[in-house]
């Protein structure tokens, strides 16, 4: 049942990912069309696939890399989702869908282990943490992916070159809007998640800060989006030097999600989640 | 056997100085009709006078006799002697004839392919030869398909979606750096006819004010109370871009009117705004490397030309498509011009008759059940005699017209009154206006 979902859920990604491809050289709406809804179809089995995840550990599924990547990719693509309500920009999706389409198939080529739910994990605290982190995380996504939006099109308008990208890209302003948005909404989110994360912690074992290199470099991600939204509320930071920052910060935010996780970490590595050592 | 023809000349053919000598009287559209329609030769025909072309379309049975007609009527109207004449002139027969005129009616003959003014200019010509009485039955069918070629063909492709011209090229590239132009501000400096334009162009975007500023206060206020915008003194410049996001210039300066220094000292306090140098002038007004700066787009003429070099490129490529359309187009019109003689018509009108006998007798056979098969012959005869009966006086009628000059005007009605022609939309109802 859970094997099936993911599967259909992979395919359906996959082919809408095809689609948006077509979409973007040959200019034909009822593809993009056609796309979305795959794409949606996709995120609902998706969704399933979570949901009776969840209901059989009683614990967001993330213990695992295969897990935690295949959940990164559902909350990228529901937060695409989201933003085409209110940005209805059809060129998006063939920018996320790729995106989450490489993680899925990641996370596919990971073999599933068994994992062992310890009772401690069954906290809502956990719950909250791994929630509203990945939602941040999902929605910086969309900031990396706006960012590298932006600075294709300002390089072709600057340098005065219209290449093939250029008529089918949005304008700057509105770019920098989705860059602005996703930022302003994904902050309080990692916000929330490091603090959620932090009582998680005293709850569990006892105290606020372990000096985990993940929570090290979780500080670091947190400072650079800090600094990144500082300067544009007070500074009136914008286009290119925002652009570039933001791709600085998720990168450092996708070291901290992968490289951390599996070299540096102590109890936040999925080596130990999965249940052996650790916590 | 009826022909269709076009003569005429286009931009491409003659020289501007000939065009000019039959386009300069706008009287000569109803003078030719009126000759059009006194030439016995001709049965049919549309003229048409624009600035880039002069054709004539229409359709004879005495193609020789018609040809020399038109050739010595294009000759008087321009007052041009014959000799120097006929070198210019492109006759069109039959499918090509079409070809031409569904070419003409997409912009594909145009001068700056995919330009809009064409079809309304096509419109008006049909819509005097139909005042004029000129206009049939061949001519009616043709233009009205090639008002639909040329929707089909807009639609279709993207042949007119990219800008060719320098201030609309600014507008679109203006579009995508601000997205939407409602409420931004515009700053012109100096004025000329192009920068004028452009401010036009803006305007019907939506910007939100125009300042004027010119060298002499006076003409500021001038050109500002064209677009209802505010005059600004030349000094005020550097105060004025904290607030503009969009600067058209166009000055007889010889020197730099806004340099990096300035734009660089306002970005800032702009909070780093978008702000797009539009610099129309020759030489320069805008200080190139103001493009250098975070934010601050500069396009001058020669950026400009270029965006629209490629264009043009783009729209040559989308002509390819449409050619297909023109041609899938031709075809049908080539199918429908075959039906339209008697022998055809004869035949799809008995074949409609026994269409409907067969249908009607099968929907009846399978509440008759318990009949003999003397009674199934006896309903088999009826129902052909009927038939026949019926459609027997308009075939005769038919037959009788085979050489008359209104044939097909009897053969037009006798395809709509029988809905012969199955694949025919609404597009030819709305016929004659």
């Amino acid at each position: 049942m859970d094997v099936l979902l993911f599967r259909l859920a992979l395919i359906l990604i996959l082919v809408a990912t095809g689609g948006f491809i077509v979409y973007i050289i040959k200019q034909h709406k009822p593809v993009y069309r056609w796309s979305y809804r795959i794409l949606f179809a996709g995120f609902l089995c998706h969704s399933l696939f979570i949901a009776h995840q969840y209901y059989a550990m009683g614990v967001a599924p993330v213990l695992t890399m295969k897990a935690a990547l295949s959940f990164f990719s559902w909350t990228i693509i529901g937060i695409y989702l989201i933003f085409h309500i209110k940005f209805r920009l059809m060129v998006l999706g063939s920018f996320i869908a790729p995106l989450a389409a490489c993680l899925m198939i990641i996370s596919s080529t990971i073999p599933g282990a068994e994992v062992h739910v310890k009772p401690i994990f069954r906290s809502a605290w956990l719950t909250i943490h791994v929630g509203t982190i990945f939602v941040g995380n999902g929605l910086f996504a969309m900031t990396f992916v706006a960012a590298i939006m932006y600075l294709i099109q300002e390089s072709q308008i600057k340098n005065k070159r219209l290449g093939s990208l250029y008529s089918r890209l949005p304008s700057l302003e509105t770019l920098d809007a989705i860059n602005y948005y996703a930022l302003m909404y994904g902050f309080p989110f990692l916000t929330m998640g490091m603090i959620s994360g932090a009582i998680y912690a005293q709850y569990a074992l006892g105290s606020y800060w372990r000096w985990d290199p993940k929570e090290v470099w979780s500080l670091i991600t947190w400072l650079f989006y800090a600094a990144l939204l500082h300067e544009r509320l007070a500074v009136g930071w914008r286009g290119r030097r925002a652009a570039i920052m933001t791709i600085v910060a998720f990168s450092i935010l996708i070291f901290t999600f992968v490289g951390a996780s599996l070299w540096l970490s102590d109890y936040h590595s999925f080596r130990s989640l999965g249940g052996r050592a650790g916590l | 056997m009826i022909k269709i023809l076009n003569i005429g000349m286009n931009h491409e053919t003659a020289p501007v100085a000939l065009r000019e000598c039959l386009a300069k009287e706008s009287a000569n559209t109803d003078l030719a009709l009126a000759t059009i329609r006194e030439l016995a030769c001709i049965k049919e025909g549309l003229f048409l006078s624009t600035c880039n072309r002069v054709e004539t379309l229409f359709t004879t049975e005495e193609v020789g006799e018609a040809k020399s007609a038109i050739t010595s009527l294009l000759s008087r109207l321009g007052g041009i002697p014959e000799e120097t004449f006929s070198s210019v002139l492109f006759i069109y027969e039959d499918m090509g004839a079409v070809r031409h005129i569904f070419r003409v009616a997409s912009s594909l003959d145009s001068m700056v392919v995919g330009e809009p003014q064409i079809l309304g200019q096509i419109k008006d010509a049909y819509y005097q030869a139909i005042r004029e009485k000129t206009s049939g039955v061949i001519l009616n069918r043709l233009m009205h398909r090639a008002f639909h070629v040329a929707k089909r063909v807009r639609t279709e492709t993207g042949i007119s979606d990219a800008a060719v011209s320098v201030s609309y090229a600014a507008v679109e590239l203006a579009k995508k750096i601000f997205h939407d132009l409602k409420g931004r501000q515009v700053l012109l400096i100096g004025a000329g006819e192009m920068a004028e334009l452009a401010a036009r162009h803006l305007l019907r975007q939506g910007v939100g004010s125009i300042r004027v500023a010119n060298r002499t206060f006076h003409r500021a206020v001038q050109v500002a109370e064209m677009f209802q915008g505010s005059p600004v003194s030349y000094e005020e410049i550097s105060g004025q871009l904290l607030e503009v996001d969009i600067v058209v210039s166009s000055t007889a300066s010889p020197e730099y009117v806004v340099t990096r220094e300035q734009v660089k000292g306002s970005l800032r306090k702009r909070r780093n705004r978008p702000l797009f140098f539009i610099d129309i002038a020759v030489p320069r007004d805008v200080e190139p490397r103001v493009n250098d700066l975070d934010n601050v787009y500069v396009y001058d003429i020669d950026d400009l030309k270029g965006v629209i070099q490629i264009n043009m490129a783009q729209r040559q490529q989308e002509a390819v498509k449409a050619e297909r359309i023109v041609e899938e187009e031709v075809i049908k019109f080539e199918k429908w011009l075959n039906t339209l003689e008697v022998v055809p018509t004869i035949i799809s009108l008995k074949e409609k008759a026994e269409s409907v006998r067969q249908a009607e007798l099968k929907k009846s056979l399978t509440s008759l059940t318990a009949l003999s098969s003397s009674q199934l012959e006896m309903l088999e005869k009826l129902t052909l005699s009927i038939t026949e009966k019926i459609i027997n006086d308009p075939i005769l009628v038919l037959k009788q017209k085979a050489d008359r000059p209104t044939r097909e005007m009897y053969l037009d009605i006798a395809r709509r009154l029988f809905k012969l022609d199955e694949d025919d939309d609404e597009e030819q109802h709305h016929g004659s206006p």
